[in-house]
């Protein structure tokens, strides 16, 4: 567990990154049916319309694909939270797998965050093409990301823990620029 | 950068994307008469169009999705994109 809450100098050392703690990830998948019920156990409205996610409070429901969600929560809320959408989803056919220690979270964030994440992400980060409340899979120079942007110039960023090193180091080096 | 459209997230740049072949490729539903000339049809035989041709793509890093494209191959050029199970007609291009 420790390695979890770990935090990585490196990022702290970067003014425009900002480690997250470890927290609860829950791959969901299922048809309509099953993310209204799941919906009712999170306490949060699975999104329907593509990349697009919701949050309330500290629990966010990322839309992943036509029919699989991305619901965070805090780490304590972990055990409980099994126990609701399994009492909210009874016998609705439907898959959950906690990827919670396959990702990494950090926050990029500040006026040059769409700048920097260009450097290496060929969407269209601009505010018009992906506005606050967007999110999805994509890539970061060769690594696969989540990226969801929780504020003008906040983007929530996931990767796989052993993609972290590289997608960091490629973060900080671009951001070289905005240091000279 | 080559933008193509997915059917379910809209457009986006080429990396996300994995070329799936030929689209539209059925499994001999019969396998126990199904004849070896078939069967060599079906896992080895792909066509080489010059031109417009339906192909699978996959938005791996995104989505997840297989979809289907009409793709000119050869100006790479993609006429449109559509979901897995639609079949749209258009002129010029083969089954």
């Amino acid at each position: 567990m420790s390695n979890l809450t770990r935090r990585s100098p490196r990022i702290d050392a970067t003014p425009w990154l900002e480690a997250l703690p470890a927290m609860t990830r829950l791959s969901f998948r299922g048809g309509p049916d099953a993310s209204a019920a799941a919906a009712r156990g999170f306490g949060v409205a699975l999104p329907t319309a593509a990349c697009r996610a919701n949050a309330v409070g500290p629990r966010a429901a990322l839309w992943m694909g036509p029919d699989e969600h991305l619901l965070l929560a805090p780490l304590t809320d972990s055990a409980a939270l099994r126990v609701a959408l399994a009492e909210a989803l009874g016998q609705t056919p439907h898959s959950i797998v906690d990827i919670g220690h396959r990702q990494v979270a950090f926050l990029v964030k500040g006026p040059q965050a769409e700048w920097l994440l260009g450097t290496g992400c060929p969407l269209d980060l601009d505010l018009g093409a992906f506005p606050v409340g967007m999110c999805t899979r994509t890539v970061y120079m060769k690594s696969e990301i989540y990226l969801w942007r929780t504020a003008a110039d906040v983007f929530h960023l996931e990767t796989w823990r052993s993609f972290t090193p590289y997608v960091v180091d490629m973060l900080i080096d671009a951001a070289q620029e905005l240091v000279a | 950068m080559l933008v193509i459209e997915c059917p379910y997230c809209g457009a986006r740049p080429e990396p996300e994307f994995a070329y799936g072949g030929q689209a539209h490729v059925a499994r001999p539903s019969e396998p126990a008469t199904t004849t070896e000339d078939e069967l060599l049809q079906y896992l080895y035989l792909r066509d080489n169009t010059r031109g417009l041709f339906r192909e699978r793509w996959r938005h791996v890093r995104g989505c997840g999705r297989f979809f289907n494209a009409i793709r000119d191959t050869t100006t790479d050029f993609f006429v449109t994109t559509y979901k897995v199970g639609e079949r749209p007609d258009l002129p010029g291009v083969g089954a």
